[in-house]
């Protein structure tokens, strides 16, 4: 009796305690926002379907800071998550230092290079080789307004930063917030890149916070965007200095402010709170910049891994993430628009389509830009240095002069 | 006999060593993690580190960068700032507080704990609390304009002048409690009858607190300082609870900038050598003071 129970034991103990070897990926990201977690659940489950099991990794921060910082220190300490939301030259900082995992056999399969822009593969790849998977492609020099608060205020929607200047006085007179803005860094520093595109045009752009030439950072267009960017200042209210950039975008939603400047991820907001594109919230580019596109492709890195389940539940994952369904379902979540080309467009909405359009015809005229703010265009150390210089002059009352002298100087000192 | 000498000498030998050998794994820690690693920071500041440590040698470039940088000279000029407000606050309330509790009042249980209540929350509750209580849309500011001034105007946690004030206020409520209890056991630790020559020679109250009993508590102030600095240069967890280190980073502190530039930016070399900066500061200070305080209690 003794004996056939405990033989039922062992045998009841080896079914459950037989490890199933499941593929599991552990992913790090900074998507905690209602509309970001949405758009990471739609992965999940697509993941789920095909065996892999998902573990997520979260870390908060909109600008991905403290999520970069936990990832070192795991790679440091030998034990990276199989993949991380990295993105631009961080990419090849990454390979350099000889922790990312070639996906390049996924990539040849499914013939990436056919379906990607060249300006997003070059990004993905380190040597030569893929080691990241591109899910979108962010625009991030919008306009978010409230038609509604413009119309109580008896404004227009600005398209240039003069005219916007005009606006914004009108709807402040009427007693509404003129710009919705978080007080930020990164925030103040996606403000300030609207109004370098915006006044200064693409090819300054490109000179100046691309190239990092001195001449044009020298030049008076420089002492215009500084201009420009302190005017500004009035036009926000006194709480914004810490407020988060979904809170802001909520003060739109909510009719307190008529219009923010951020970049399309604001739109999986108005979607998750059941707004509509065109009637309850409007989405132009932001002055002065209907001919420029700043990208900001979100993508995820994969990591070396030792263990032969977890390699393949990577090569798993990176399919899934070009694939035209994931690509469909995450963008339509997340606002922005799929990386992958020639995907059908019935079911985004205007605003996206907005963006497709414009992705491909500044790709052609020269208008399509790496964005600064959100580190696509230099190395960490200058954008920090740029960030610093554009948060302290935001919150300050610097002179356009001087903060001019401040931003060479810190570039020159970070390069 | 010589089998017992034998026995003696073994238990002698133990009795005499088993004190270092218990200290031993705490020594060992504390040379390793603590001096080793800060010659390991020291090493890194003169190296190009960017994301990760890289081990070429460039001298004092990183020195010469990080005094270079503007944000650099606002954290130290708000260490200093910080440091001498919190500390001269902290001492002054809680020897008020301490003196005034010592009357033999009623309640003085209740009290005291309430005053210590502070100490047991940590810095980032602190900070947050704070952050609401100084918001200008939520907290003070708008619990007096509802009382009918509408005027009022206490905006420090977003002007850039003043923010570094509002770190003052949290770090001060929080370490007065703890500054009192020590002056208290101070306090009560002095001998009555001191006390009383004081008085029979004629001296007021306040005379005999001044030139009695408050030179008796010089090694409470000691113990103080140096755990209140101690406390200042490690705040950085209040200034990212309580404003981020902003607005821009009017109120940022050396932590926030080694901790900023060493991760965030992947500037390791800057965030070391910004760290060895700090370290020296605070030698520069603490190492005269311990050792005059140190020498002249050995004297007395």
């Amino acid at each position: 009796m003794l004996n056939r129970s405990i033989a039922a034991c062992f045998a009841a103990a080896s079914l459950v305690a037989l490890p199933v070897q499941a593929s599991e990926v552990e992913v790090l990201h900074w998507w905690t926002s209602g509309g970001e977690a949405k758009s990471v659940a739609s992965l999940k489950s697509s993941l789920e379907k095909r065996g892999v099991s998902w573990q997520d990794f979260a870390v908060a921060g909109g600008g991905g800071e403290n999520a970069m910082t936990v990832l070192k220190s795991r790679a440091v300490s030998g034990n990276p998550p199989t993949a991380a939301q990295i993105k631009g030259p961080d990419i090849q900082e990454w390979g350099e230092l000889g922790f990312l995992a070639s996906i390049d056999d996924v990539a040849k399969k499914n013939n990436w290079d056919g379906v990607l822009p060249g300006v997003v593969s070059d990004v993905m790849k380190y040597q030569d080789k893929y080691v990241a998977a591109p899910v979108n492609v962010h625009r991030v020099n919008w306009l978010w307004a409230n038609p509604e608060v413009f119309r109580k205020a008896g404004a227009s929607i600005p398209t240039t930063w003069a005219d916007f200047m005009v606006q914004a006085k009108k709807i402040q007179d009427a007693g509404y917030i003129a710009l919705a803005h978080g007080g930020q860094a990164w925030q103040d520093n996606t403000v300030f890149e609207a109004v370098v595109l915006g006044v200064g045009g693409a090819e300054y752009y490109k000179k100046a916070f691309v190239e990092l030439d001195m001449g044009a950072l020298n030049s008076s267009t420089t002492d215009e965007v500084f201009k420009v960017f302190g005017e500004l200042r009035q036009f926000i209210d006194a709480n914004a200095p810490g407020r988060d950039w979904n809170v802001a975008t909520s003060m739109v939603i909510n009719g307190e402010a008529a219009m923010q400047i951020m970049g399309d991820w604001a739109k999986g907001e108005f979607a998750v709170a059941g707004k509509n594109a065109g009637t309850d919230f409007v989405c132009v580019a932001a002055p002065g910049t209907s001919d420029g596109f700043t990208f900001n492709v979100d993508s995820f890195a994969f990591f070396k891994q030792s263990d032969v389940n977890k390699q393949s539940a990577q090569k798993a994952m990176a399919e899934e993430i070009l694939g035209t369904n994931f690509q469909e379902v995450f963008n339509l979540n997340k606002g922005s628009i799929p990386a992958r080309l020639g995907m059908a467009r019935a079911k985004f909405d205007t605003c996206a389509h907005d963006s497709m359009n414009a992705f491909v015809s500044t790709a052609q005229s020269g208008g399509l830009v790496p964005s600064f703010a959100h580190g696509m265009a230099v190395p960490g150390a200058v954008a920090g240095a740029i960030t610093d210089v554009a948060t302290n002059y935001f919150n300050s009352d610097t002179s356009a002069a001087d903060g001019k002298a401040q931003l060479v100087a810190a570039i020159q000192a970070a390069m | 006999m010589h089998q017992n000498v034998k026995k003696q000498s073994v238990l002698d030998l133990l009795e005499a060593w088993l004190p270092k050998i218990i200290m031993a794994p705490t020594t060992l820690a504390m040379i390793v993690c603590m001096y080793g690693f800060i010659v390991w920071t020291g090493a890194l500041s003169f190296t190009k580190s960017r994301m990760l440590p890289q081990w070429d040698f460039v001298g004092f470039i990183q020195y010469e960068k990080l005094f270079a940088n503007p944000r650099w000279d606002v954290a130290m000029s708000n260490l200093v700032v910080f440091g001498v407000l919190f500390i001269a606050i902290s001492l002054l309330i809680g020897l008020v507080l301490a003196i005034f509790l010592d009357q033999k009042i009623r309640g003085e249980g209740a009290i005291r704990t309430i005053y210590l209540y502070p100490m047991a929350v940590s810095f980032v509750v602190t900070g947050t609390a704070w952050k609401w209580i100084l918001n200008p849309g939520l907290g003070i500011e708008k619990m007096v304009r509802d009382f009918g001034f509408t005027d009022f105007e206490f905006r420090w946690l977003v002007d850039q002048e003043m923010a570094i004030y509002t770190i003052v206020i949290a770090a001060v409520w929080q370490s007065s409690g703890f500054v009192m209890a020590m002056f208290l056991a101070g306090l009560r630790s002095v001998d009555d009858s001191l006390i009383k020559a004081a008085q029979i020679d004629g001296a007021s109250a306040w005379q005999s607190y001044w030139h009695v009993i408050l030179p008796i508590l010089r090694p409470v102030f000691f113990s103080a300082i140096v755990i209140l600095s101690h406390i200042a240069i490690k705040s950085f967890d209040l200034v990212q609870a309580l404003t981020g280190g902003g607005p821009g980073y009017a109120s940022d502190l050396p932590a926030n900038f080694m901790y900023t530039f060493a991760f965030n930016r992947a500037q390791m070399g800057i965030g070391a050598a910004s760290a060895m900066v700090m370290l020296f500061g605070v030698l520069a200070i603490l190492v005269p003071y311990l050792y005059s305080e140190l020498r002249g209690s050995n004297r007395g």
